[in-house]
Parts: structure tokens; C-alpha cells; sequence
């Protein structure tokens, strides 16, 4: 069995976690407060994800606007935050974009898109 | 081959080559920065001394005082910030009394007009924020204030429009003399000149003792410094000086023309010439030391702190003349506190004893005048609308703190020997000195800079040299 | 001169709020001013998520969340101009602005509400010594090139600050392909988010340290290093303590101070605490008629909360101008407090002008653990709330409602303590 430490994200308390696992099954949490952190630590040592936010090129805005800021549509695994940004380099898109336009599709493999989170125009 | 080559673009310099354009010759700044007002003259404490406190009978005392006189016209021609403001010599206690009387003494001596030693209650009635611990002060009416680089640049670009050339990014190694003058040996190739004027401020000792027998040794005397808010602006109306100490003249608190409060400077032997970082210790002192002569200095209203080299001779004099031993070579080194007071008097001998020299012919086309950066705000609301009408990037403001609007940026950019870098357009207008120190304007004056001198926006530096502002794109370096 | 029944200094978060708010309480003659090219603010350039949580119950970035406002505000037709920046106020509620077309322009208000937001505490403000090279920035700044403009400030960072704009440009930093080597926090804790910390910080191995500060700044062109120190409860570096970081950038997250030029100008009382200007319960200013809401009034650490005392500005605005723009006799009673709050939004409160309830906000000035916010009014106790933590990073909020001060008719003191119990 291995313990993991982790910070709590729930609130300001930041409650300091300690997660046994045992193979792919978590066998203990402690040091939560309430039962947001226990979730907290169980979904974070078995499959953290995040949502990835960054930027692409984009051309001929009227706006002048040069980047139009996306985010992927949802969470995708923690250890694929790299590859998706790897994944976006490079590409430009054309004006106009509009919020929720998939700039990448199937971004980085994971099943998820990246979409655009700015009108520009 | 010029008649003449000018060592510096700071103040003395640009002095030099201005009064200098007034007589037919070719004449050259060279300068190792990429602007002018790059050393000495960016970071001091922008004042015009009355001329009492330098010791009578001494260079100093002769160039501060005709320097205070030539002033007012000079701001007028050239169309720089000056103020008469007038300076108060507090004193803080009554046995430091004689010290004070011989600090009036000497400056009767030295012509200044107008000094009067005042009372507490007097002093008090013109500035109320003074220490109560104050018992006396001397009043110098003929004492002002003055935009540093307001009158650097303004020097420099009549002296330009009058014919004189200025070479940028030019670092001189060395001077050796030829039959009939000098070789100017620099980072981008030779120079022949018939005299070289040395106004190379902190490096002034490097230049002179290549040339001369009698070494001089100039040191850095750092000076750190707090710049308050403007909402600080009429704490004190006059430039209050404490009675000069061994080292300088103490700590400062004066008004700036632009209306912040500026206190300071600390003075600290160096050794490094280029050495103007503030330290800790430095400013430390000077937060403690400024609230000596006024109570209640709102010192956490500072926006930023800097510190500036003065170029101190060991002999705490200014040197300026022909060196004996190198015909055509003329010094104006040691050029401290009150250099900038002096630097049009200085200016002035300097180009007549050229002049004298080489024989020079007065300038037929000479114009003394010059107009600065138009500013908006000196406008009526009715010639405020029409100049936008004309020029619309009058109507569009980048420096929201001081209020500078693009068209102001642009003429900054388009003028003789106008700015290439942030630092540039923030010495002629001000974008980026006030409260937020640039954080909102200084992507939007890159990109002004960019575009105005058809470079991309990663070419964009701070000062010039290595001082980019952007290293690269997003995502280039995964 | 041209006339407005309510006019919004300011087209970010605050002022779209204001402006939906003041139309849909029946004011529809509104104009809002921005200074710059697009309406949104600060949030254009926060592309990161977790905005909206509170109000939309999803995650968005800060243009999405943006976006929503600005639809309320098309929808609603009502008119903002865009590049335009306000210039001068008068106590009369004259308004002079500038634009590129327009040249300067002279607007009558019969209300104001101020929207103008913050800007960040700058590196003389902070009074680090060392060089001044080029690579010192703001981290507002280093976020606006990042994001906006797709450029690089620098490639080693350290960032001096751990509030959030600090965090979130760590993680904007490095996923870009910069090294960020350390965030230094002058204070014993950090002024941001736990979650920020997590996932901008620990998910990338960046260190924070807490009680450290920089001492030195190297570099004479462009920054070639700092020296961070660790520093004692005064905040004082301590000597034999420093670390010598080499770095080509230092940004900085050392806090938000509102920006009121504007208001100071045409005479509004500041609160010394919040720089912001001194509000009663109807988030009215010392001038009648002038409204203040959002990071102008007090740093805010959700947009959430922006938007919703914004609205509530918005909502005072039309009730006094539907009122006729006169000065309506006003009660000040004083909102007191003990025991943690530093200040409170408003400060003065009159029971008549509340309506069901009355969001009353403030920060502690330091990290307090298990203790009990109570409200008294008149001495009795009407709130009474557990906090397991409250942070200086947190902005806490207590709602007083009609019922509370109904029974208080002779109403004469209002407190919040902090308390054990």
C-alpha cells in the first residue's frame, strides 16, 4: 500500500489529505473535514482531470485581434495537459470565431474538443 | 573629418553642442546609449540651485549661478518644464544658526539676489507641512525646479534642427591624437576631429587621463531616490534642502514640475560606473532621513524609487577648458551637483572658447527656438476638438495615470532625434511614470513603436542594447 | 451637452452588471463609457476557467463569462461607446470624455455609477531595490501579452505575489514554455485560491514560499536574476537567508489597489481601508447620485460577487433617478466592527432604503481559524455563523434582511464581531 499526499481544493481551509492506495483502489482518505475533500481526494488520486485553457493564431479578425482564447470542453486526464497545448501549436484559425467553434477536434487524442471561448470577429 | 566631436549626449553635452550649433562648424555628439539623457542627467534630483551653497570664488559657484540667470529665457526658447519655485535651507537647530548665516554669506558673495534668512514663523506660513523642530531656513527665491530630460532633449533637438549630427550606439575606446587634432577610435570605426569637447560625465577621468599627465579620478556618488504620487503634489511648494552635511547636500523634498513629490538623494561612494541600483540600506536611509526637515511626508504614496551616479572629482570641482597638454581637447568633467543648474552656462563658455579656437563664423541659419511635444492638456476644450478633429490619435489616450494620448507618443516617435524605445517616449511624455509605473500602457506603446519604426514588436527594448521587452512567441519552446 | 439618465463609468463585469440591472428596473435611458476597444474589461484577458460558479453554476473562462453580460446588454440595446475614456467628472455629475472621433464630448448625468475597476500594485510601489532592466512586470501585464497579444515576456520567471492573477500566470507561464522557478509570498500564507495553488502551482512543481520576499533585482538591460529572502512577522528580510535565483523575468502579484482617480477628482470620500469610495447600503458615494460597485469599490476575489453588487448599484441608480434625482433625506448609521473585519461594503446603512435583504461584505486582516461571525443590531445578536477559516484572500459577506431590521424600528448601531462563540 502507498499513501499520497494532497491539498484540498474545496475551500480556503486547504485541509492537508493523505490518500492509501492500494493497486488502483483507494483504501483510506484522511485529514478531510468534510465529505467534499474525500471525494475531492479519491477522484484526484484515481483519475485526476483538468480543463486546459490557452490560445491560437488567428487571421483576419476585422478586429485586429490576433488570438482567440480556447479551453478544452471538458476535463481531460491531468497527464495530457501537454500534449494538448503540443497539440495546438502552430495553428491558426480564420475569423470570425465564434464561442463554443471546435479549433481542434479530438484534441490530443483525448475524446475532447478544443473550443473556442472568445467571439472575434 | 568634424571640427569638432562631443563625447556625451547628457545634458552638458547636448549643452555644448546647442550653443555650439550657433557658429558654422560640423559637429558631432557620439553616445553609447541609444537616446539621449542616458547617464547622470536622467536621474537626479531636477533642481536649479540658487547658487549660494557652492563655495565662492570656485568654478562651480561662477557656472551655477550664470546658469540659474540663463534659465527662464532658456525654458521660454526651448519650451521645457521650469519652475521658479524658490528653495528653503531649513536648519534644524539653533547652534547649526552660524552655519546657516555662512551658507547666506557665501551666496551674497556669488551674486545670488534675493537670499534672506526667515524665521520660524515665516517658514512656517510658506510651507505648513515643515518640521516643527525647524527654527530658521534660508529663503533663495531664484531657486527652481526643472524636467531633466525635458531639457536634455530640448538642447539636443535644437542643436540637431541648427545642423548638429548625433550619433547613437557609438562607443568611443579611445583618443589619439593626429597633426591636426584627434582620432576618435569607436565600436563603429574612426572619427577625425579637429577638438573633442569630453562631457562623458562618470567616464569624464577615462578620456581625460588618456590624454593628459595630471590624472583626475572620478568617482560614482550613488543617489537613491523615492518618487511620490501626484495626489502628494503641494505637500511642500519649495525645494526644502536640509544644511548641507559632509556628503552633499542631505536629503531633499521638493515639488517636481509635473507635480509628484520627489525625495532624496542618499550619497554613497561606488565603484561601478554604471552601478544604479538601489539598495535596501539606501533607501532605507533615505525614508529616514526625509522625514527630518517636514512631518507627516506621505512616503507610502511612492510610485517608484531610482537611484543616479554623480560624477564626483576627488578635487570637488568642475573641471572645463582646454587640456595644456592636448591642444584641442577640451574637459568639461566633474560635472556633480550643480551640474544641471550649470549646464547651460556651461554650454555656453564651452562652444565660445571652441569658437575662439577654431575661429568660428556665427551660424546664419541659426534658430534658437524650439517647440516641445504639443501637450493636450494645455489646450482649451474648443482646440482640443479641433486638434483631434486634425490628428484623431489626440483622441485616443495610452498612459491613462498621466493621461498621454497616442498623437503625443507619435510626435515623440517622429521628431528629431526622436525615441526608439519605451524608456524614450516615456522621458519625452510621460507614458509610464505615473502610479501604475506602465503596467496598463506599455503593450499598447510597443505596439505604437513597433508599427511607427516598422520593426516587429519582439524588436521593441526598454532602453536600447539588450533590454528587450519580449523574448518570443507562445508555445515556440515546448 | 448631451443627456443621460444613468451613465456607467466602465464596460467590464461591473458596469455591463450596472447597466442590465438599471434597464431592467425600469431606467432604460443608460450609456456606458469604456476606455477600451471591445466591452468586457479585465476579463478579455482572463482566459482561464472557473469564472461563474456562483451565478451561472458552470465553469467559464473570463471572456465567456463576459460574453454573457455583454448579450444582456445587446439584447437591451443600450448604447456604450467604446475607446472612449473619461477625462473629468464634475460634483455636478458633468462628464467629460474623449474619443478619436468624437473628439471631447460633454455628457449630463442625472446618475452615475462608477465601474472603472483596479490596476495592480507596481514594483515602485513596493519599493524593491535593485537594477531596473527590462523583464519586471506586472502580472496583469505579462497575462495581457501572453494572452491577448500570443508574445513571450520571458522564458525563467519568478513571480513575487501569490495572489491569484500570480498563480494563474505560473500556469499560463509554463504551459506557453517558460520555466517559472519559484513564487515568493512576503506573507505567512498565501492571498489566493487553494485551488490556484493546486492546480497553477503543485500540478507543475513550481515552489511556493511563504514568508519570502525579493531583496535584489540583477540585470542592467534585461533582468539576468533575483535575490529572494526570507523575512521575519514584521516583514523584514532576514540577513544569511537570501537565494539567488538566475531568471530573465520577475512578475508581480503584490495586490490591487482600486483606481479612483476619477472619483477622488470630483470629490467622492474614500475609505482609507479600501481606497475605494465610502458607501451607504444603497452603494451610494458622498456625492448623491454617484454609485460605485465592483473593484473600484473594493478588491474582489469573484467576478460572482462583481456582478451581483454591481447589479445592486445599477438597481439604486434607477430608484433615484426614478425617485426624480433628489437628495433623498438618508440615515448614516455606521456598520461598526470587531474582533477581524478590516472594513465593510457599505459602511453606513438606513433601514428604510433596504429592500428584502442587504449583502453586507468584508475582509479579516489575517488567517482566523473556528471562529463565529456575529451581527448585532442595537446589541442583539441577529446573525450568528460558524467560519472553520476566514483569510484575508476571502472576501466573507453577511446578509441582513427586512425582517432583522424590521424589528429594530429606532435602529441606532449595527456591529459585526468576530468572535469565539
Amino acid at each position: 500500500m502507498t499513501t499520497r499526499k494532497l491539498t484540498c481544493i474545496g475551500c480556503p481551509m486547504g485541509c492537508q489529505l493523505e490518500v492509501g492506495i492500494d493497486g488502483d483502489q483507494v483504501v483510506s482518505v484522511s485529514g478531510h473535514t468534510c465529505p467534499r475533500g474525500e471525494a475531492y481526494a479519491r477522484k484526484e488520486v484515481t483519475n485526476p482531470t483538468r480543463i486546459v485553457t490557452s490560445t491560437v493564431r488567428v487571421y483576419g479578425s476585422k478586429s485586429g485581434a490576433v488570438t482567440v482564447s480556447c479551453k478544452t470542453r471538458s476535463d481531460i486526464p491531468k497527464s495530457s495537459i501537454f500534449d494538448c497545448i503540443k497539440d495546438i501549436t502552430g495553428l491558426a484559425v480564420p475569423a470570425p470565431v465564434h464561442i463554443g467553434d471546435v479549433v481542434k477536434a479530438n484534441v490530443a487524442g483525448t475524446g475532447v474538443d478544443m473550443v473556442a471561448t472568445k467571439e472575434v470577429l | 573629418m568634424y571640427d569638432i566631436v562631443i563625447i556625451g549626449a547628457g545634458v552638458t553635452g547636448c549643452a555644448v553642442a546647442r550653443y555650439l550649433s550657433r557658429y558654422q562648424a560640423s559637429v558631432c555628439v557620439v553616445e553609447k546609449e541609444e537616446d539621449v539623457c542616458c547617464g547622470t542627467s536622467k536621474a537626479n534630483s531636477a533642481i536649479v540651485h540658487g547658487g549660494f551653497d557652492a563655495a565662492h570664488g570656485t568654478l562651480m559657484a561662477k557656472m551655477n549661478v550664470m546658469g540659474n540667470l540663463m534659465f527662464p529665457a532658456l525654458a521660454e526658447e526651448l519650451d521645457f518644464e521650469f519652475q521658479p519655485n524658490g528653495s528653503l535651507v531649513v536648519c534644524m537647530n539653533q547652534e547649526d544658526m552660524p552655519k546657516l548665516q555662512a551658507l547666506y554669506e557665501n551666496g551674497v558673495k556669488n551674486g545670488v539676489k534675493g537670499l534672506e534668512i526667515i524665521d520660524q514663523a515665516r517658514l512656517r506660513e510658506m510651507e505648513p507641512n515643515i518640521s516643527p523642530d525647524a527654527v530658521a531656513a534660508l529663503w533663495a527665491p531664484t531657486g527652481g525646479i526643472v524636467c531633466p530630460f525635458g531639457l536634455t532633449i530640448a538642447l539636443a533637438e535644437n542643436a540637431y534642427t541648427n545642423g548638429v549630427e548625433f550619433r547613437f550606439n557609438t562607443e568611443v575606446k579611445a583618443l589619439t591624437p593626429r597633426e591636426d587634432g584627434w582620432i576618435i577610435q569607436t565600436n563603429h570605426g574612426a572619427i577625425d576631429a579637429k577638438c573633442v569637447v569630453n562631457a562623458a560625465g562618470l567616464y569624464a577621468d577615462v578620456f581625460h587621463n588618456q590624454v593628459s599627465q595630471k590624472k583626475i579620478h572620478i568617482t560614482p556618488r550613488r543617489g537613491d531616490y523615492c518618487l511620490l504620487d501626484r495626489t502628494t503634489g503641494g505637500f511642500v511648494k519649495h525645494t526644502i534642502f536640509q544644511l548641507p552635511g559632509k556628503l552633499g547636500k542631505g536629503v531633499l523634498v521638493s515639488p517636481t514640475v509635473h507635480g509628484n513629490t520627489i525625495v532624496g538623494p542618499t550619497a554613497i561612494d561606488i565603484e561601478d560606473k554604471d552601478g544604479i541600483n538601489t539598495t535596501a540600506a539606501g533607501l532605507n536611509e533615505l525614508i529616514e532621513k526625509a522625514g527630518t526637515t517636514v512631518s507627516g511626508l506621505p512616503i507610502r504614496q511612492v510610485i517608484t524609487s531610482f537611484a543616479g551616479l554623480r560624477a564626483h572629482e576627488a578635487a570637488h570641482e568642475f573641471i572645463i577648458g582646454e587640456v595644456p597638454e592636448a591642444p584641442g581637447f577640451f574637459d568639461c568633467a566633474g560635472i556633480e551637483s550643480p551640474g544641471l543648474s550649470s549646464a547651460p552656462a556651461i554650454g555656453l563658455t564651452v562652444a565660445d572658447m571652441l569658437r575662439d579656437k577654431l575661429g568660428l563664423a556665427e551660424n546664419p541659419n541659426y534658430d534658437g527656438k524650439r517647440k516641445g511635444i504639443l501637450d493636450p492638456k494645455k489646450l482649451s476644450k474648443e482646440e482640443l476638438t479641433a486638434l483631434i478633429r486634425e490628428e484623431p490619435a489626440y483622441g485616443r489616450i495610452i498612459c491613462r495615470c498621466e493621461s498621454v494620448s497616442e498623437g503625443e507618443i507619435l510626435d515623440a516617435i517622429r521628431r528629431p532625434l526622436g525615441a526608439k524605445s519605451l524608456d524614450g517616449v516615456k522621458r519625452r511624455t510621460r507614458a509610464g511614470m505615473g502610479r501604475c509605473q506602465s503596467g496598463f500602457c506599455s503593450p499598447r506603446t510597443m505596439e505604437i513603436l513597433a508599427r511607427e519604426l516598422h520593426v516587429d514588436q519582439s524588436e521593441i527594448t526598454k532602453m536600447g542594447g539588450n533590454s528587450k521587452l519580449i523574448v518570443g512567441t507562445v508555445k515556440e519552446r515546448l | 451637452m448631451k443627456h443621460y439618465d444613468i451613465v456607467i463609468i466602465g464596460g467590464g463585469p461591473a458596469g455591463l452588471a450596472a447597466a442590465a440591472a438599471a434597464y431592467d428596473a425600469g431606467v432604460t435611458d443608460v450609456l456606458i463609457l469604456e476606455r477600451d476597444k471591445e466591452l468586457g474589461g479585465i476579463l478579455n484577458q482572463c482566459i482561464h476557467n472557473g469564472f461563474g460558479l456562483h451565478t451561472f453554476k458552470e465553469e467559464l473562462t473570463g471572456p465567456e463569462y463576459a460574453s454573457r453580460y455583454i448579450a444582456k446588454v445587446e439584447e437591451r440595446k443600450i448604447p456604450y461607446m467604446l475607446n472612449t475614456m473619461v477625462m473629468d467628472i464634475t460634483s455636478e455629475k458633468v462628464i467629460t470624455a474623449m474619443n478619436r472621433e468624437d473628439g471631447i464630448i460633454e455628457i449630463e448625468a442625472g446618475a452615475i455609477v462608477l465601474a472603472m475597476g483596479c490596476r495592480e500594485r507596481s514594483r515602485g510601489a513596493l519599493n524593491i531595490p535593485g537594477y531596473r532592466p527590462a523583464g519586471i512586470y506586472s502580472a496583469g501585464t505579462a497575462q495581457r501579452l501572453v494572452n491577448m497579444e500570443g508574445y513571450m515576456p520571458g522564458r525563467q520567471v519568478v513571480i513575487l505575489g501569490s495572489g491569484d492573477i500570480g498563480l494563474i500566470m505560473a500556469r499560463r507561464m509554463t504551459l506557453e514554455g517558460a520555466k517559472v522557478k519559484v513564487v515568493a509570498e512576503l506573507m505567512p500564507f498565501s492571498g489566493g485560491l487553494k485551488r490556484n495553488i493546486v492546480q497553477c502551482l503543485d500540478d507543475f512543481g513550481i515552489p511556493l514560499k511563504l514568508s519570502h520576499t525579493v531583496v535584489d533585482i540583477q540585470g542592467k538591460e534585461r533582468v539576468e536574476g533575483v535575490t529572494i529572502a526570507q523575512v521575519d512577522n514584521r516583514g523584514k528580510p532576514i540577513p544569511g537567508t537570501e537565494e539567488h535565483y538566475e531568471c530573465d523575468t520577475l512578475l508581480l502579484s503584490c495586490g490591487l489597489i482600486p483606481e479612483n482617480e476619477l472619483s477622488r477628482g470630483m470629490g467622492v470620500a474614500l475609505n482609507p481601508i479600501t481606497n475605494g469610495p465610502a458607501v451607504n447600503e444603497s452603494l451610494e458615494t458622498s456625492i448623491p447620485g454617484v454609485f460605485a460597485a465592483g473593484n473600484v469599490l473594493h478588491v474582489h476575489d469573484l467576478v460572482d460577487f462583481v456582478s451581483e453588487e454591481a447589479a445592486a448599484a445599477g438597481r439604486a441608480a434607477a430608484a433615484y433617478v426614478s425617485a426624480g434625482c433628489v437628495d433623498a433625506e438618508h440615515k448614516e448609521i455606521p456598520v461598526t466592527f470587531e474582533g477581524g473585519p478590516r472594513y465593510t461594503v457599505p459602511g453606513t446603512i438606513d433601514p428604510a432604503f433596504v429592500g428584502d435583504s442587504l449583502t453586507v461584505r468584508f475582509r479579516v486582516g489575517g488567517v482566523m481559524k473556528n471562529q463565529y461571525v456575529n451581527v448585532y443590531l442595537d446589541g442583539e445578536r441577529v446573525i450568528h455563523r460558524k467560519r472553520p477559516i476566514m483569510a484575508p484572500g476571502e472576501m466573507e459577506e453577511v446578509k441582513l434582511t427586512r425582517a432583522m431590521l424590521d424589528a429594530h424600528p429606532e435602529l441606532s448601531s449595527i456591529c459585526i464581531k468576530v468572535e469565539e462563540a
